[in-house]
């Protein structure tokens, strides 16, 4: 049996942490359909025929999926459940929501955060904020999956042709109501996908001194985050958190800046590939992992850094 | 309005857990245990409800050993009313909970539930969107802000790249983020009242409910490590070292 993947979009494209799931999938299941759950997807759904691996795209269309609640997209998924060996989706906001849903219904045990795919049903998924690797293995009949985008490449976003097929949507149900958005729009890469990652830490001070980052991530074309102390202290939207609690990235380059280095926020960015830390404090933690230390004032430095790169 | 928010004893977030030398998991023995902070929030956002007379009751329901008990006093110690321990040893896996949890629903009859986002011990993220699908309740996980009115609940979820507000019908299952609230801290005279608080012993058997471990762990290890580098003069020499050494920018 095939694989299933939820498609995360926003009715016209694909997010990237889809393409990593996908070839989690991939991995688990051989054969992979996509499921997109939307309203006015048609082009999302598209996009999902193109990407590399996938032999069907399933296209779920209606108002009741506009604003992606989980009641309704859960019960869309569930609708065609059955077919599918594994239901994956990515370790995101999105897929942490609706997937134990799922799971659930089908008195399934989810897998969470995979990081790799050891087999059809096992799997290694980090634990006590990635200080421990679990490698576990499920014997329910349908595996419910979310797997952690940073820990699995890119299927190729173009190349495939898969067949898009329109499916009954699932009822409508009032329980649950879209309200509003609050979504800042960003001329910056995500910080999930982003191939440079700056984030600041309490010692940065402020709100206001965040902004320091800004003109080195504009010449590195970097995503900006932060460490939950920095969030705790009001300096930086929750939505930049990286760490156990926040975001999980895996940059080629992560620069801390101002950032100690505690447990919950290594579990967020130590995959990367090349870390770099400056901080004021030379015992600091983050240099016990950082490829290359910077030890001094971060408000010389960083200017310093911008100018360097010219 | 009853609220039921459900506790997890886990090792204390300031502790680095050490993996077994046998690989069969993480070793817990003589480690500081705590309650799981999201659900420290959960609590204490539970009992505000109570203090501006939104909520009339807070009951707090932990499942585990018998130690957990210490974790139902501190929640009642935050000021829940009472406390419920559904004890086994059997390990519990977040589905295991959520049946457990759907079964106190069944015999209290909350119009809410307010849980921890996730634990920080296995890190699932599992039980509360669970237990809202097996009570057929609906819900609105990661909150930053929690609003009662007209028989719903408005809550602001933490989403990528921003907020997103949602109006629930209650019955409903909340799940706390961060923001939410800061936890008070506990003063030792409600320490001593939370001591006098009832506190129910109930085992799974007693809700019909099998807790039996659907996930196998065939092992636990440890990730892999990294070392420290190197420490570089300034700024010139660190843009020099990711240039041609690293080949990041």
């Amino acid at each position: 049996m095939p694989a299933l993947v939820l498609a995360e979009h926003d009715g016209q494209t694909i997010r990237p942490a889809t393409l990593n799931t996908v070839t989690a999938a991939a991995k688990a299941g051989g054969e992979v359909h996509v499921l997109v759950v939307g309203h006015n997807a048609a082009d999302a759904a598209k996009q999902a025929a193109k990407i590399g691996g996938v032999s069907k795209v399933l296209l779920a269309d209606a108002v009741q999926f506009a604003d992606g609640l989980a009641e309704p997209v859960a019960a869309q998924v569930l609708a065609i459940a059955n077919g599918y060996s594994h239901l994956f989706a990515s370790a995101t906001a999105y897929g942490k929501n609706i997937m134990p849903r799922v799971a659930a219904k089908l008195d399934a045990a989810q897998i969470s955060d995979i990081s790799s795919v050891e087999s059809a049903d096992t799997f290694t998924r980090p634990i006590y904020a990635g200080n421990a690797i679990a490698t576990v293995q499920s014997s329910d009949p349908i595996k419910v999956v979310t797997a952690r985008p940073t820990n699995f490449e890119l299927a190729p976003s173009d190349g495939g042709s898969a067949t898009v097929e329109t499916i009954a949507a699932v009822a409508a149900s009032d329980t649950s109501r879209f309200v509003s958005r609050d979504v800042v729009k960003l001329d910056r890469p995500e910080l999930q996908g982003a191939k440079i990652v700056i984030s600041g830490g309490r010692g940065i001070g402020s709100a206001e001194n965040f902004k320091l980052l800004e003109p080195l991530a504009d010449k590195l074309n970097a995503a900006i985050g932060a460490s939950r102390a920095a969030v705790d202290a009001g300096y930086a939207p929750n939505d930049w958190q990286v760490g156990q609690t926040g975001k999980v990235v895996a940059p080629q380059l992560y620069i801390a800046v101002g950032i100690s280095g505690a447990i919950q926020h290594l579990a967020g960015m130590k995959d990367s590939k090349v870390i770099v830390a400056i901080n004021k404090d030379a015992e600091a933690p983050i240099f016990q992992i950082a490829d290359y230390g910077l030890v001094g004032d971060l408000f010389e430095i960083v200017p310093q850094l911008v100018k360097e790169l010219g | 309005m009853k609220i039921l928010v459900p506790v997890k004893r886990v090792v204390d977030y300031n502790v680095k857990v050490r993996v077994k030398s046998d690989k069969s998991g993480v070793d817990v023995a003589n480690v500081k245990m705590s309650m799981n902070p999201f659900d420290e929030i959960a609590i204490e956002e539970a009992v505000r409800l109570k203090e501006v007379g939104v909520a009339t009751e807070v009951i707090a329901v932990s499942c585990g050993v018998l130690q957990c008990q210490e974790t139902l006093r501190t929640a009642m110690a935050i000021g829940a009313d009472r406390g419920i321990l559904v004890e086994t040893n059997v390990e519990l896996q977040p589905l295991a909970v959520a049946k457990l949890l759907k079964a106190i629903i069944d015999k209290e009859q909350p119009q809410l539930v307010i849980a921890g986002k996730q634990a920080i011990d296995d890190d699932a993220n599992q039980t509360g969107q669970m237990l809202a699908a097996l009570a057929d309740m609906p819900q609105a996980t990661f909150a930053s802000k929690i609003v009662i009115a007209d028989g719903r609940a408005q809550v602001t979820r933490e989403v990528d790249g921003g907020l997103e507000t949602i109006s629930v019908a209650l019955p409903a299952v909340i799940t706390t983020d961060l923001r939410l609230n800061e936890p008070r801290y506990v003063t030792l005279p409600n320490i001593m009242k939370a001591k006098k608080k009832p506190l129910e012993n109930l085992k799974p058997e007693d809700l019909g409910v099998d807790v039996t471990p659907r996930l196998k762990t065939l092992q636990v290890t440890e990730p892999p490590g990294r070392k420290a580098g190197i420490k570089v003069p300034d700024a010139a020499a660190l843009v020099a070292k990711l240039k041609t050494e690293a080949k990041v920018i």
